[in-house]
């Protein structure tokens, strides 16, 4: 029995996993935009913030997925859900790529700019809604499409503590040493990888200024 | 016309010798020439009138008349910009201004001039609050930098600088229009007022709608003093808006620079290490040095000046001291040709 013919015997399965996978990964992603974004514009505008934060956010990023799982476990209402888990992990983890490159990018708007802006009476909230922001988008963008092909790869790792998502037919894969089940898995994971990849790469040139 | 520059050429032919002398009675010859011709009013009415044909001036072309700003008083004469004994100082670092007195006259182009390093700059964003003085006042229309909301200071005062600055995902139309439209001006009539700026810069309507990226360095430079003049400003700062161009284009908008400061009065703050441009462009020119001013003398007075820092200056600039005619004839030419 190939890999084809496998996912055609249980396409409904793999349809299901494969949607929970996204929906893990664009909740992830929506949350760390919501938290990264503004956390690295802050960090712009307080200068003492910036290594504090970046440094935390690095930190989070070096723990190894299967340890942070183990720490998230006891906290009381997130661990008592595997999927919670998962997205509270995945989250963490596209933390670092959105602020570093919200901050990164707001900091690389040329200074002559800014000045000229302020120069002529914006105020701090028009220069950045109307300046910085809009000259940074292409960086953060880029910032969205690392942590999702991040968080794409590592919801595999959800699979494991019973999360479901394609990490699901992995460990399955693994456990009945079956080849064609860990592909059955792998292969629409690196799919969805890639599919995300393009399309916020696309999304990344379109809205880069010039 | 050109009380002033026949003014300076006369005294330069008394004091002047050997070739520079011929060359500067030859500007005289010219100067009086003219001014036989054109039967042009005696200048001292001139200088008394000056007040009524400054507010003809504004008004015929349109560049005056959106007054907002509570700087733009009365029209009178005066001082639009003071320095009080400013030191700056960064944080953690050397003076960069020192002990720093000037005035700036309502109506006059003062030129800051100086080497790279010697604080020109600085003095330039400490009038519009970029910089704060560490001790001593900035007085702008007689208040306190400090005391202003850094925000309307600013928004009354023209600022272009090297490069111009522009904003590189707006069109020429948004760049010009934009101290307008975050002081909330009607859409239409902001509009109108940058189809009215792209004219007075010598820039195609059509221009409008690209982005800084399609224009040339000449025309991106001509927007930012459009968009400088946006909103009226009575105050103009001018950080070496020319530095980055080619001598040819640079020629030009010097020029024109002078020929719409003849028509709409700016109290202009110009910084420049080029003292070409200085003594072409400036009623004033303040030489600083290390963060201090060395002097601060009108043109003419400038060029003669037995100062030692200035006549190092001038000589850097393949001219003899006592020289400069050369240069006021090219001006006095500028102004003759925009008289007719």
């Amino acid at each position: 029995m190939n890999v084809l013919q496998f996912v055609i015997q249980n396409h409904n399965e793999v349809l299901e996993l494969t949607l929970e996978h996204l929906w893990m990964v664009v909740i992830s992603t929506l949350f760390a935009v919501v938290i990264g974004i503004p956390l690295g514009i802050l960090i712009t505008r307080r200068p003492g913030w910036n290594k504090p934060v970046l440094g935390t956010v690095n930190v989070i990023q070096v723990i190894p997925s299967l340890a942070l799982f183990g720490f998230l476990l006891p906290v009381p209402w997130i661990g008592a859900s595997s999927e919670r888990l998962a997205v509270l992990a995945l989250t963490l983890y596209a933390l670092l790529p959105l602020i570093r490159n919200t901050y990164a990018g707001i900091k690389g708007v040329d200074p002559a700019v800014v000045e000229a802006g302020r120069g002529m009476g914006m105020t701090d909230r028009q220069l950045l809604w109307q300046v910085q922001l809009p000259l940074a988008l292409g960086v953060i963008i880029a910032g969205v499409r690392v942590a999702t092909v991040i968080s794409v790869g590592l919801a595999t790792m959800a699979g494991m503590i019973g999360a479901g998502g394609l990490g699901e037919y992995i460990y399955r894969g693994l456990s009945m040493v079956n080849n064609q089940v860990i592909l059955a898995g792998a292969i629409p994971a690196a799919a969805l990888a890639l599919l995300a990849d393009v399309t916020l790469g696309w999304l990344e040139r379109r809205l880069s200024p010039a | 016309m050109a009380e002033f520059e026949s003014r300076g050429c006369r005294l330069g032919r008394i004091e002047l010798r050997g070739e520079w002398a011929g060359r500067c009675s030859l500007v005289v010859n010219r100067q009086q020439g003219d001014d036989g011709e054109g039967g042009d009013a005696p200048s001292a009415s001139l200088r008394a009138s000056s007040l009524d044909s400054r507010r003809d001036a504004g008004a015929t072309i349109g560049v005056l008349g959106h007054n907002s700003f509570p700087m733009n008083s009365p029209l009178q004469d005066g001082l639009a910009i003071e320095f009080r004994n400013v030191v700056y100082r960064p944080a953690n670092g050397q003076e960069i201004v020192s002990g720093l007195n000037l005035e700036v006259r309502r109506g006059e182009t003062l030129v800051l001039l100086g080497r790279s390093g010697s604080g020109k700059t600085t003095t330039l964003k400490l009038i519009n609050d970029l910089v704060s003085p560490t001790s001593g006042q900035v007085l702008v229309e007689g208040r306190a930098t400090t005391e202003w909301d850094p925000i309307r200071l600013r928004r009354g005062i023209g600022y272009v600088i090297q490069d111009a600055g522009l904003f590189p995902h707006f069109t020429v139309e948004r760049n010009i229009g934009l101290v307008p439209s975050i002081e909330k001006w009607p859409v239409e009539r902001t509009r109108q007022r940058v189809l009215e700026l792209l004219q007075v810069v010598g820039l195609e309507a059509g221009m409008a709608s690209r982005y800084p990226r399609e224009l040339s360095g000449g025309q991106r430079q001509r927007v930012g003093v459009a968009r400088a003049l946006a909103a009226d400003p009575p105050i103009l700062l001018m950080d070496e808006p020319f530095g980055a161009l080619d001598p040819l284009t640079r020629a030009d908008l010097q020029r024109e620079f002078l020929a719409l400061q003849k028509r709409i009065h700016k109290t202009v703050v110009f910084v420049t290490h080029d003292l070409r441009e200085a003594i072409l462009l400036g009623t004033r020119i303040a030489l600083m040095e290390a963060g201090k001013l060395v002097t601060a003398l009108a043109t003419e007075e400038f060029v003669r000046s037995h100062d030692p820092l200035v006549k190092r200056y001038m000589e850097a600039f393949g001219a003899p001291t006592g020289n400069g005619c050369e240069v006021q004839h090219e001006r006095a030419a500028v102004r003759d040709s925009e008289s007719q």
